[in-house]
């Protein structure tokens, strides 16, 4: 399945960009590009991007906040105007946030620590982009690891989000505190996913799991039959 | 001339930084303490050209983030 044109943004403390450079030449037989924080353009006719997980910036401020104000975000939030897919996972969900792409802010955890195990997730919306190669209330498992992974936003934007089949993933189990054990949220138009688990942390057996390769074969598959 | 921005968590925003900070004042014996909120203090330096509403927009594009935070600018005479 070669042609998928797709990219990893590094920021300064990223960690996971190579892990998610691996999950989708894996997953599309494409290497994806690689783009550094500080580039002003993204490489054009992109399919998808990836914010990927890490400590960008050392947590500087507010996790995220100084990464979403880098000059590549400008590039990434004018991209996801016109729809193309960008996938942010653990401190790119956070940058997602802080940019104003996706609703809410990530917290502390309300148990204070840093939680790195596998945890069971719960697919909410089997429809999207991201999200079509699982089932309605499939229940999945996939790693997290982070400090400030506890979702919040106002009641009526829960609601909202809720209505909206905005809500990808659900945490099946206490996990940080999250709103309504929210794992995953979706923009608007569905072309902006947000989540704090690692999905390409589970796309091979040896990783102990491959519930998470469903999440970028639904993405090249969904961009290839378009 | 000093800027002191004074960003907290508003009001009904759970703060488990605090919490803990609160049962740690517990552990040390004193008592009273019925909630603790752990904010943040930026100081700036800054011409004295630069506008109150330059300021606010500061704090809100960057500072404080307005979906869990507030935010107080404070002029502090040199």
């Amino acid at each position: 399945m070669s042609g998928f044109r797709s990219a990893v943004v590094t920021f300064p403390g990223s960690n996971c960009d190579r892990d998610m450079a691996v999950a989708l030449e894996k997953v599309s037989g494409s290497a994806p590009f690689r783009v550094w924080h500080g580039d002003a353009e993204l490489p054009e006719r992109l399919d998808f991007i990836a914010l990927p997980g890490g400590f960008s910036y050392g947590d500087y401020l507010r996790s995220g906040a100084m990464a979403a104000r880098s000059p590549i975000m400008r590039a990434v939030i004018e991209a996801a105007g016109r729809g193309v897919p960008v996938l942010g996972v653990c401190n790119g969900f956070q940058v997602l946030t802080e940019a104003g792409l996706l609703p809410g802010a990530l917290m502390r955890n309300a148990g204070i620590r840093f939680v790195c195990r596998e945890v069971p997730l719960i697919v909410e919306n089997s429809q999207s982009l991201f999200t079509s190669g699982y089932d309605r209330g499939q229940r999945i498992v996939v790693p997290v690891a982070h400090h400030d992974g506890n979702y919040f936003a106002d009641a009526a934007t829960l609601d909202r989000l809720e209505g909206e089949g905005r809500v990808a993933f659900r945490y099946a189990e206490e996990v940080n505190g999250s709103a309504r054990a929210i794992a995953g949220v979706l923009n608007d138009t569905g072309n902006v996913l947000g989540m704090m688990p690692h999905p390409e942390r589970a796309i091979e057996p040896a990783h102990g799991g491959t519930d998470g390769r469903a999440l970028f074969e639904s993405a090249v598959k969904g961009l290839v039959g378009a | 001339m000093k800027v002191r921005v004074h960003v907290s968590l508003k009001n009904g925003v759970l703060d488990p930084q605090g919490r803990a900070i609160q049962h740690s004042l517990e552990g040390l014996g004193f008592s009273g303490v019925s909630d603790v909120r752990a904010g943040r203090l930026i100081e700036l330096e800054v011409d004295d050209s630069v506008t109150d509403q330059a300021l606010d927009e500061m704090c809100r594009k960057l500072l404080a983030n307005m979906v869990i935070e507030n935010y107080r600018v404070e002029r502090v005479a040199a």
